[in-house]
This record gives C-alpha cells, structure tokens and sequence, in this order.
C-alpha cells in the first residue's frame, strides 16, 4: 500500500499547488458559477438562466432539458412539448460530445456533497472496501424506466435527491437537507463514493450517453508510471483505470473508455509523472504505437 | 470492464447477480410505487397552477423545473419540497394566503416547457384551477343573516360565479339572509373568495374539482329540461281512471 504522504503530495512538490490542483479548480469553479447563475434570479433578479437543471431557459430563448426525467415523463404516458424536445436534444449532444458523466462532476450539485464526503473519509483515512457493486445504478435506472410504465406517474422523481438537492438550492429544501445528510454519511461510513458511483441512476443515465463521447482521459504517458496509486486513490471509478495504466502487456490502449468515467481530471491533477491527459479520441496519442488499439 | 477478457462471468454467476440485482430493485420498486399511489392522494388544499392537466396526467408531465414558478410575477407559485404531501417538485398555491391573480396572459402557463400546463388555456376565466365551496354553513356569516358579502365582492367575476341568493331568514322570521353561492360553470378556483374570507378559518375553500363536484348517474334526465328540450312532456299525462266508490256513497 502506499506511504503515509498525503494524496497528490508528490505531485505537489514536483508540479506546484496550481497545477496539480487545476482541474479540481476549474471544476469548482463551473460548479460554483452554474449555481450562481441559477441563484442570481431568484435572489437578485437577474435572470440568465431560469428554471433549474431539470429544465431551465437560458436568456429566455436557449431550452435545456433534462433527458432523464424527459424519458421518465415519456414512460409514465405523456407526450411532451416540442421545447422540452429540443432541449433534451441541446443536452444529448452536448454531453454526447464532451462525455456523459461530465454532467456528474462537472454540473451536478450533488457531487460538492459526495466529493466532501470522499475528501473527509480519506482524511480520516477510513479503509477502502468493496461493500456493494457498482453494477447497482443499472439495475435501479431500470427500475426507474419501468416503474413509471405501471404506476403512470415519476415515480423516482418523488425522491431522487439529485434533481431535489438542485431544485431545493434554488426553491427551497424544507425537509430535503435530512436526505442529502443521508446520502453524505452514506459516503462517510458506509460506502466510498456510494451514491455516485454505485447507486445514482442519473449517473448510469449519463454514462451510456458516454459512449459517444469525444473526449476522453488517456494515460498516454504510462511508462512514466511510479505505482504511487494516487491516482486510484482519488478516482471516485477507480476500477476503470486498471486496464489503461497497467494494460500494455494485454494489448490495452491507454485510453480510459469505460463509460462510468466522469472526465474530473482528478488523475491528470494528482498524477506526479504527468501520466494522464485529458484527450480527444482522434488524437494520435492513442495509437497503437503508444501500447494499444483503438477499437 | 469489457477490457477484462481473462474474467469471464460464469453463467452461475450471471444468474446469481441477475437475481441479486432484480430482488433488490423489486424491494425497492415496491415501495416506490406505493409512494407513487399515495402522491397522487395529496393535500387537497394544495392547488395546481391554470391549465394543469388532471392530477394523474400533471404527474406525469411537470418535469419540475419551477420555470412556471419563476414566471409568476406574483410569486404565489411553490415548488413541493421533499416530504411535504405533495408529489415532490411539482408546482402548487394555497389558495388561503397567496391566491392566483389571473393575469390575462397567463405567464405560468407560456412558460410551462412541456405542455403539463395546457398550451390551449388561453383566456384566464377557462381556468379550473379548483372550485370554490362554502363548506362551512355553520360559521359563515351571511348564513346567519349578517351582510358580510366579501368572498362576493372580492370574486374577479363577481355576480358570475359567486352570486348573492336571498332567502328567508327562517331565524328571526321577518328578515332576509343573502347566501353567497359559487356556480361551478363559472368558478375559475382563483381562491380570492377564500383568502379573503373575514372568519379565523375560511368558510368558504378552493377544492379540487373532482372532490368539490358531484357527477349525475348517466341515465338520469332532469324531467323539467327534458321537457323544455321536447317542447312537450315526454310521458303521457297522468291517467284519469274510473272513480271506484263505494255503493252506499253513491
């Protein structure tokens, strides 16, 4: 297992604060913003956006909406308004582009909570463990589609803390702040990142829009490689870096293609060695000559 | 994952997490869905914005953006926060302390993204939001022959679906009692009258339609309208039988 240094530690030293830290920064700093954004109307008046990230306007003319709770709608038997279509397409093909998952740690308020969590639990140093699979969301995303086929409403709507935390940021919480207490002990002291990267159905959502995606984190540079690990230490997947760090000898290319990777840039910032990059799929880096295929 | 070749799943295996899988979302499937049923039963009070679908159709249109809640220049639109008897995140008002404020062009509703609030709806007074009913005859004071009259004037369509009914004040004998009665074809369920109502608990109270509002057994007909529709009375006159008395009286 690893020394007693703290996370990124080496590559604080050897890379500086700033750039071992840069898209943790960023990342903040967008999930800041699109809640300001957001807040801004209904506290200020100044209405950018409206609305919240289920659907919201931008400048009273840009529709975005949520194709999750659209699917949702659709099964529960109702035809929507071509606005709400158009908007569910505007977010398809964004996240179709960048990556799915960048909306789970990109725009989603939910993961300030979980990353808290995930910041606390490895200051306390609690023992990583296996406690549940990560195959969970599927399951729960098909429930969640096909729930609504008998019941004719949302039904997962009705307590999906996701759409409630954002919603309650902007409306209101009311009792809500005792579910988003839950899902941050649950982080704490039952599962490591549990709810992202187990549970949450809006992220399996998100992740098959992966597929897709353009770009995409590749460890181009993984003959540089220490085994520090801090890399799987701070990969709220790390399952899913396995076979791009360590696949060479089995003909695996450095590309992170799994579909639960959120692009958070975590690995590029606490990678000492500069191991990772954040890359598109057509870039050269990839190839073959790199120690893999693309398929 | 599928970078794995070397780790195949057995078929015992597949089995086993399938039903794993399945038992463990069917636990939870169940629940959901008896929460689904009940949130369709919610608070009656709670009143949905103009042109909201019925209740079950609302449910499952409103993507609970809030957008028509930032629409409302006036700002009596709530969103449904988390446990409170109503589905979550979808738009409602009370009716007691911030009624609709029928704006002509309806804002709620032009902003509504996917049609939960009915894109048709496009004069105010076609509203059914719920139905004013004077559910409290004991404790409304124009039922006691006081001319307090201001659910009446406050009515935005005031001697249309609220209208003073005079009676006889059976109390006193000699006076009048002036009854203020909601007619349902007009009643848009504003909730004006019953936020206005003087009383510590309102008499009179915005209900949901379908609770407010009776229905006719189908094959009933009023005999009167039929007969004014007929021009004629539709069943033969009353008969005028033979008078049978006895002999004696004869």
């Amino acid at each position: 297992m690893k020394n007693n240094q703290s996370l990124g530690f080496d590559a604080v030293k050897k890379k500086g604060w700033l750039l071992s830290n840069r898209f943790l920064i960023l990342r903040r700093t967008v999930q800041l913003m699109i809640l300001t954004l957001f807040l801004l109307g209904p506290l200020a008046g100044i209405w950018i956006i409206q609305g919240n990230l289920s659907s919201s306007l931008l400048l009273g003319v840009v529709p975005f909406t949520d194709p999750f709770i659209l699917l949702q709608s659709m099964a529960s038997g109702h035809l929507p308004l071509f606005q709400a279509f158009l908007g569910a397409l505007i977010v398809v093909l964004f996240y179709g582009l960048v990556g799915g998952r960048v909306f789970c740690s990109w725009i989603c308020p939910v993961n300030l909570l979980t990353d808290a969590a995930a910041w606390c639990r490895r200051k306390l140093k609690l023992r990583k463990e296996k406690v549940i699979s990560r195959q969970w969301r599927y399951w729960i995303l098909a429930m969640v589609m096909i729930l609504p086929l008998f019941t004719g409403v949302m039904s997962w709507e009705l307590v999906n803390p996701v759409s409630a935390f954002n919603r309650g940021l902007f409306f209101g919480m009311g009792l809500g702040w005792v579910l988003f207490l839950m899902i941050f002990l649950f982080d704490l002291l039952a599962v490591e990142n549990g709810w992202c990267g187990h549970l949450c159905p809006m992220g399996a959502f998100y992740s098959l829009i992966n597929r897709t995606s353009l770009i995409k984190v590749s460890a181009v540079k993984r003959e540089q490689c220490t085994d520090c690990s801090d890399c799987f230490d701070v990969c709220p997947e790390p399952e899913i870096l396995k076979g791009p760090v360590y696949g060479k000898k089995h003909e695996i290319g450095p590309l992170v293609k799994d579909l639960t990777c959120t692009n958070c840039g975590r690995c590029v910032d606490v990678c000492a060695e500069n191991v990772f990059e954040i890359t598109t799929v057509l870039s050269g880096k990839n190839n073959l000559a790199k120690g893999g295929e693309i398929k | 994952m599928s970078k794995r070749p070397q780790r195949k799943v057995t078929r015992r295996q597949f089995l086993v997490n399938t039903s794993k899988g399945a038992c463990g979302v069917g636990f939870m499937g169940m629940g959901l869905a008896g929460y689904s049923n009940q949130s369709q039963s919610a608070n009656p009070q709670m009143l949905r914005p103009p042109g909201a679908l019925t209740e079950a159709d609302f449910q499952s249109a409103c993507i609970r953006c809030g957008l028509c809640v930032e629409a409302c220049p006036y700002d009596m639109l709530k969103l449904g926060r988390l446990f409170q008897p109503i589905a979550t995140g979808t738009p409602y008002f009370l009716a007691r302390t911030d009624p609709c404020e029928m704006c002509e062009d309806i804002p709620c509703k032009a902003a509504c993204p996917t049609g939960a609030l009915d894109p048709e709806l496009n004069n105010i007074d076609d509203a059914r939001m719920g139905l004013a009913v004077l559910i409290d005859q004991e404790n409304c004071l124009n039922f006691q022959g006081l001319r307090c009259d201001v659910c009446y004037r406050v009515c935005p369509l005031i001697d249309e679906a609220i209208t003073l009914e005079m009676h006889r004040n059976i109390r006193t004998g000699h006076h009048a009692v002036f009854i203020p009665t909601v007619h349902s074809d007009l009643c848009t369920g504003c909730g004006k009258c019953e936020e206005a109502c003087v009383l510590e608990e309102a008499a009179i109270k915005v209900l949901p339609r379908t609770i407010a509002k009776g229905e006719l057994g189908h094959h009933y007909r009023w005999g009167w309208k039929e007969k004014e529709k007929a021009g004629e009375s539709l069943i033969d006159p009353v008969l005028d039988l033979p008078d049978r008395v006895p002999e004696v009286l004869k």
